[in-house]
């Protein structure tokens, strides 16, 4: 039986938990290894050959080390393809672009903004940094176009490639899960008729709520 | 039918069209003037609701955001032309890791740069020297790390030219142009060297002929 991956980063990190619910998603076996952000050690030289960068997660199985969430994400569905959720990837090559293109609009478009909101209300405070009211103001401004952009879609699309769940829904699982339960702009999401049935369902699958739970230990 | 890629005098559509030139696929390009709003007007957004560029029609499909799209026409054509991708899974791993290396690192700091300094006055940016400095010193950081990832392996993912280098030609284009800034590519040498073989690929000559 081969070893199971390796994941190193706290569960609480965006990033960490995309690799983590995707991992779960696929039924494949991990161990995550804890990074003590706080302690600096993902700039450590240890943690710097696998990630030169010094961002988390990074990833190990037998052949290979990797980082940036999104590209572990899709190295495990490649690697892994009939385990677990199969529609994840996208089942024909046409719901994989539209999979790619959601997941390319969910970096450069949805993240931006979710990022800046999630850490200027909820980390800025726990970090004793004064908010920026000019910062949060215009980022909830763009949010509030690109989810506006997902309440048309969703309106004639069960999930944002397709009839099915892939990586483009679940990419959006961390920061969403930031803003609706740990904010009070959660209303940005439930307002939305199309926005709240698609985050009802994402965010009750059991791999999601076992991530979840990792982050709440 | 030939592919439409809409938008080729911007820096992302290049992307594309770079893409479909190594690919030998036949395209048309279709001018949009973001300057004058092309990109806002509804039969735009009907093609991409975020009103970027650039957005693609084969036919009846349509599709946005250009490293999605030059992920598709590489695995839809992975045996015709130059193979973008990578033979092995664990090859194709590593395109897509700098291939979201140059999404989320290299990409938004050049991107201020870009901004700041060529579009200074359009879509709502002012300059600004502070944003200039600060993004050029996270920039430099990053290609500090790619001076190491060079030194050990020609191209980013490995022995072989992928979607991952392709997809930095188009806005480092800019960098050493018109942002004034190619001693940052020229001071690091291993980079540089790269940039120096990259940038002169045929079929990115091509692009810019076809752009002119």
């Amino acid at each position: 039986m081969a070893t199971p991956v390796k994941v190193y980063g706290p569960p609480l990190s965006t990033a960490v938990s995309r690799v983590l619910v995707c991992l779960l998603e696929k039924d494949v076996p991990f161990q995550l290894v804890p990074v003590s952000m706080a302690k600096m050690e993902h700039k450590k030289p240890d943690y710097i050959k696998m990630q030169p960068f010094g961002q988390v997660p990074a990833f190990q199985d037998d052949d290979i080390t990797l980082f940036e969430s999104r590209a572990i994400c899709r190295y495990i569905a490649e690697k892994y393809p009939n385990k677990g959720t199969m529609s994840l990837f996208g089942t024909n090559p046409l719901v994989k672009a539209s999979m790619d293109q959601w997941l390319e609009a969910e970096s450069q478009s949805f993240i931006p903004p979710s990022s800046v909101l999630a850490f200027q209300i909820v980390f800025a405070p726990r970090m004793k940094l004064k908010q920026d009211e000019a910062l949060i103001k215009q980022n909830e401004a763009k949010l509030v176009k690109v989810l506006d952009v997902y309440e048309n879609r969703l309106g004639s699309s069960q999930y944002l490639a397709g009839d099915e769940f892939t990586l483009a829904d679940l990419s959006h699982l961390p920061n969403t899960q930031f803003l609706v339960e740990k904010t009070n702009r959660a209303e940005l999401f439930t307002s939305r008729k199309n926005v709240s049935r698609w985050w009802s369902e994402i965010s009750t699958r059991p791999a999601w709520k076992k991530v979840v739970e990792m982050q709440n230990a | 039918m030939v592919v439409k890629v809409y938008g080729p005098a911007y820096a992302s559509p290049k992307r594309v069209l770079l893409c479909l030139v190594e690919k030998e696929i036949e395209f048309e390009t279709v001018p949009v003037d973001l300057l004058a709003g092309e990109n806002l007007t509804p039969d735009f957004l009907k093609l991409q609701p975020f009103g970027s560029l650039p957005v693609i029609q084969d036919g009846d499909y349509t599709l946005f955001e250009s490293r999605a799209i030059i992920r598709y026409y590489a695995e839809k054509y992975k045996s015709q032309g130059t193979d973008l991708l990578g033979k092995t899974i664990e090859d194709q791993g590593l395109v897509n890791q700098w291939l979201e290396v140059e999404a989320h690192n290299y990409h938004p700091p050049l991107n201020n740069l870009v901004l700041h300094i060529m579009f200074n006055g359009h879509f709502g940016i002012v300059r600004n020297e502070q944003v200039i400095k600060e993004s050029e010193e996270k920039l430099g950081k990053v290609l500090d790390v790619y001076e190491d990832r060079l030194s050990k392996s020609k191209y980013l993912a490995g022995d072989f030219f992928s979607l991952a280098d392709l997809s930095h030609l188009p806005f480092t284009n800019y960098l050493v142009g018109p942002v004034g800034k190619g001693y940052m590519i020229k001071e690091r040498k291993h980079v540089s060297a790269w940039w120096d073989d990259i940038s002169t690929r045929p079929s990115w000559l091509k692009v810019l002929e076809i752009c002119k």
